[in-house]
């Protein structure tokens, strides 16, 4: 099972992003579970700085974007 | 009933209900604010939504999406040459942030993973106090000079502070596992110079299409003034250009949107507003139906424009209510103000950034509360030692700057940033 985390400080892209993968996730029936960190301190033990990011079994795959439910869909369904 | 989850309704109704109690509808300095803050909120839709902020919106939006963060955040990496780290820092957050909640992230890296704590601190301080925005709308609503004062002290203040804060704290130990920063992938690289171009025709139609009258009916100002919507128009002609032979957008599409633009003008050479509006909602069309960077861009402007207008538009209401506008009084008595942060002293200056320090600024918002502030007899002086101390600091800020740097520093830092104010303040105060 994939583990899918959303790094964000509440920003309201952050949130965005966030809606949109859960519906990616969804719309691809995929058993992952997603996940929301917003301390600061966690967000920089992934390295980011730039928020929202995207990150999929500790890896970081988007820095500052936030990508349409069918653009998520293929970064999820290349994983 | 489940006390524990029901109270806060329950104190909700109560505040509102004890707040129309005691309403003092008819009381006709309440009845005048109210009016006012109509009629300053119409003040700025008429004056500055439109021609002002809708192309700040564009240009930030653009901003966003053609300036590659990952070439700034070269100059701010752990690698990164130490006098150009400051630089980069002082005049970046107007590239890279509009409101605090990106600009703390990114304070954090440069601290723990990049340049370090001069740096990190350089871009804390000038992230939210420059940029484009808030410059553009200063300089607009009140007066050029304040914009000018604001955004150069804002440079200065941010080297400063930054070099300060590091050599008080020299010997500050980074994390030995540096983390490496993840840096968002490049798309397309476009030259400089296409950028540059692309970038001075918004500014310039920005810039003249808000071109304010002159006293005099002669001399150059005024020549500018009357050829105005010309060079605005000629200007946006480039940028028509500009959407065909860089960014890719269909030909007809284009002159879909500049045609009608073009014939309104025409038609209502007496009202503008009709044709440049036309015209932003063409752009808008366009560069929505075209794929890639442009769709992107329009996406981009309208991110700025939901998180920053609705707050702008109750910070107006507000300001209005309490300060109302020049030469009418709000809720708030006049000779309040003047009291605490008229003329030029040394207690003006201070009690203005202190006061910002503390306050909470949505992006923006200061901008019609210094202008009620100005406008009920507050010094010169005062409002730009709020301006520099204001954006840049706030309480529920402070707190995360405090998790990341903790107390000692956190406590410096704020110090630092109101004794400047308070000293520039003063020197603008007794120089305007």
């Amino acid at each position: 099972m994939k583990k899918i985390i959303i790094l964000g400080t509440g920003c309201s892209r952050c949130n965005d992003l966030m809606e949109n993968t859960e519906k990616a996730v969804k719309n691809l029936n995929l058993d992952c579970e997603v996940e929301k960190v917003s301390d600061l301190q966690q967000i920089m033990k992934y390295g980011v700085m730039m928020v929202p990011a995207l990150v999929i079994d500790d890896e970081v795959k988007l820095v500052g974007k936030v990508p349409s439910v069918e653009e998520l869909k293929d970064i999820l369904f290349n994983e | 009933m489940k006390w524990k989850r029901e109270w806060k309704p329950l104190v909700i109704f109560t505040a509102i209900f004890l707040v129309f109690f005691y309403l003092p509808v008819g009381n006709s300095r309440f009845n005048d604010s109210i009016i006012e803050a109509f009629r300053l909120t119409k003040w700025y839709a008429r004056e500055h939504i439109l021609l002002c902020l809708v192309p700040a919106f564009f240009i930030a939006g653009a901003i966003a999406v053609f300036i590659s963060q990952e070439s700034v955040m070269k100059y701010l990496g752990s690698k990164a040459n130490k006098i150009l780290a400051y630089g980069v820092a002082s005049v970046s957050g107007s590239i890279l942030a509009v409101c605090s909640c990106t600009v703390l992230p990114l304070f954090a890296g440069i601290y723990k993973m990049g340049a370090g704590l001069g740096p990190a601190v350089a871009f804390l301080y000038s992230g939210p106090a420059i940029n484009v925005l808030a410059i553009i709308l200063t300089a607009r609503v009140l007066g050029l000079k304040l914009g000018i004062a604001r955004a150069v002290g804002a440079i200065l203040f941010s080297i400063i502070i930054g070099l300060l804060m590091q050599m008080f704290f020299p010997d500050n130990k980074q994390d030995e596992e540096k983390q490496a920063i993840v840096i968002p992938a490049e798309s397309t690289h476009r030259p400089l110079w296409q950028n540059g171009i692309y970038f001075a025709v918004m500014v310039i139609i920005l810039i003249f299409a808000n071109w304010g009258e002159s006293d005099r009916v002669a001399g150059i100002w005024y020549a500018i003034y009357s050829y105005k919507w010309l060079i605005t128009g000629v200007a946006a002609l480039g940028l028509a250009v500009i959407l065909v032979k860089w960014m890719k957008v269909v030909l007809w599409k284009v002159i879909a949107a500049v045609v009608p633009t073009f014939v309104l003008a025409l038609a209502f050479p007496q009202n503008p507003l009709i044709s440049f509006g036309a015209g932003v909602i063409g752009l808008s069309l366009i560069i929505n139906s075209t794929k890639g960077e442009a769709n992107n861009w329009l996406e981009q402007t309208w991110g700025f424009t939901k998180q920053i207008l609705p707050l702008l538009f109750f910070g107006v209401l507000v300001a209005g209510f309490l300060l109302g506008r020049p030469g009418h009084g709000g809720i708030i008595p006049s000779h309040w103000i003047s009291n605490s942060v008229g003329g030029n002293s040394l207690g003006a200056n201070l009690f203005a950034s202190v006061a910002g320090a503390f306050m909470y600024f949505a992006t923006l918002t200061e901008v019609p509360i210094l202008q009620g502030l100005m406008g009920n007899g507050m010094g010169k002086g005062p409002a730009l030692a709020l301006l520099l101390a204001g954006p840049a600091l706030s309480l529920p800020n402070m707190l995360v700057i405090r998790s990341v740097m903790g107390n000692k520093k956190t406590f410096v830092y704020v110090s630092l940033v109101v004794v400047m104010a308070t000293i520039t303040g003063m020197i603008f105060g007794a120089m305007f």
